[in-house]
């Protein structure tokens, strides 16, 4: 039997496997709900078969894996399914870049990448799983990444 | 490996393999007549060293200065903000536009980390980091090396004491990786609230090096070949008191050296404020006015290695 005990939707994008806890975040990330009208669903702390995670569905919206890539600094195990007529015709595993440009703050706050410099907030990614990834300018690993997402 | 550091900029000793490093250390001890102006070279003649120093400091500032003008260049610079276009609160980046079309190479301390990263975005010259913040400290760093290199002849295997204020301290971060990275013996004596952090002790565990860790300074001395101690702030303290204390028990004399080895030699950044009694200095154990003197070699190799291209 389909592990379903989310309400199905017939056309759209479900995210699955966000770190529990996160699913705002995401649709933060996401831009939702500011650049969308269309019926967004969210659960938290859903028990799966690897323990706990959250869901968000968008229905009659195909997001654009690429895209999606940005939620991977919050949500590293996430994945993407497109949905048509109630069925998953695409699935997308989110991956992180090796560079993590404009997403997330530097917490340190004498760092020159929160001062009013024309530039942009930039890490490197140092490891995949745990996530760790340091500042390219004053070179610390903020601790609670999805803490600082812009 | 052919070595080019032509117009390369300076940020942090982590931007550079062991090789280069040794390279630019064996370059250096090449540099000390000329730095002691026994020998004299026109290498950087035409050529302008900027110095923005939006921090004070002494002996960076002097030493970059004086190591330029030895090579037959000129400087240019600020020892200060106040007075300049910073104040008015002008953007780094933009200040960094500027010197960069009036000079050939920068070089930069600003209080806050990250500075000299991004000096190297905006500007085509070179950038040579001279502290940021409680960041990247690259030339103290190499300086560092320079010293252990010339008084023990290596820097592998030497038993290292890092002592003092190992949290905030700026030059112990990037000197524990670069000691890591040659595989010489770390022992890291702080008192508790100031210890060497996580993140640093796992870099140095990454080239195979297991620092000790310990409040007991008259255990680590025994062994050690080098000590270097660094400074302990006051403002880092709840109370006077408790300063006292731990300033104290950390305070580098001959009774303390009498249990050290002879030939330990005993390093400090400087300024020193009360870490090493000044009984200390007419001993055999002092190195510090040397290390000191030896940031103008340091940093005439790099000046020449990246503004001239050819050798000496
Ligand atoms: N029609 C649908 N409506 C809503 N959610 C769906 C629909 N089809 C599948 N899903 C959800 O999309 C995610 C991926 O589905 P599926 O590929 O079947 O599972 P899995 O990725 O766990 O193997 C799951 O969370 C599933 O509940
Ligand atoms: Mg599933
Ligand atoms: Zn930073």
């Amino acid at each position: 039997m389909k592990e379903l005990k989310v309400t199905p939707i017939k056309d759209g994008t479900v995210i699955d496997h966000i770190t529990p806890g996160h699913a705002l975040k995401v649709l933060h990330v996401l831009k939702v709900p500011e650049s969308t009208f269309s019926v967004v669903s969210i659960l938290m702390n859903v028990n799966g078969k690897k323990g706990k995670k959250d869901i968000v569905k968008i229905e009659n919206r195909e997001l654009d894996p690429k895209e999606l890539d940005k939620i991977a600094l919050i949500a590293p195990k996430a994945t993407i399914n497109i949905i048509r007529d109630y069925e998953v015709v695409k699935k997308h595993k989110v991956e992180l870049p090796k560079e993590v440009i404009g997403l997330t703050k530097c917490s340190n706050p004498t760092c020159i990448s929160n001062a009013r410099e024309p530039v942009e907030s930039r890490f490197q990614v140092i490891n995949r799983d745990p996530l760790r990834i340091r500042c390219y300018y004053c070179e610390r690993e903020p601790e609670d990444i999805a803490a600082g997402i812009i | 490996m052919p070595m080019n550091f032509k117009h390369r900029d300076i940020i942090s000793i982590k931007d550079f393999s062991k090789e280069e490093i040794e390279y630019i250390l064996e370059y250096a001890k090449h540099m000390v007549p000329y730095a002691k102006a026994e020998k004299h070279t026109t290498l950087l003649n035409q050529q302008i060293l900027a110095t923005l120093f939006f921090e004070p400091s002494t002996r960076t500032r002097l030493s970059f200065e004086s190591a330029m003008h030895r090579l037959g260049g000129s400087v240019i610079g600020f020892a200060d903000p106040s007075g300049t276009s910073l104040k008015k609160g002008e953007s780094l980046a933009d200040t960094i536009r500027m010197a960069d079309s009036y000079s050939d190479a920068i070089v930069i301390r600003h209080p806050q980390e990250g500075a000299a990263r991004l000096a190297a975005e905006f500007s085509e010259v070179p950038i040579l980091n001279g502290g940021d913040g409680a960041g990247q400290h690259p030339t103290q760093c190499l300086l560092d090396l320079f010293t252990i290199l010339t008084e023990k002849k290596k820097i592998k295997g030497n038993n290292v004491v890092l002592l003092g204020d190992l949290k905030y301290g700026r030059t112990v971060h990037s000197l524990a990786y670069a000691l890591s990275l040659f595989k010489a013996n770390l022992t890291f004596v702080s008192p508790e609230t100031l210890k060497m952090p996580k993140e640093v002790i796992n870099e140095c565990k990454e080239f195979g090096v297991e620092p000790v860790s310990t409040s007991n300074l008259e255990k680590a001395i025994k062994e050690a070949d080098v000590l270097y101690a660094t400074r302990i702030q006051k403002e880092r303290f709840p109370d006077a008191e408790e300063y006292n204390r731990v300033v104290g028990s950390y305070k580098v004399d001959n009774a303390l050296l009498q249990q050290a080895k002879q030939d330990l030699i005993v390093m400090h950044p400087l300024p020193r404020i009360v870490e090493i009694h000044s009984e200390v200095d007419s001993t055999a154990h002092a190195v510090y006015f040397k290390q000191a003197f030896n940031g103008l070699p340091v940093r005439m190799a790099l000046l020449s290695l990246i503004l001239g291209g050819k050798k000496i």
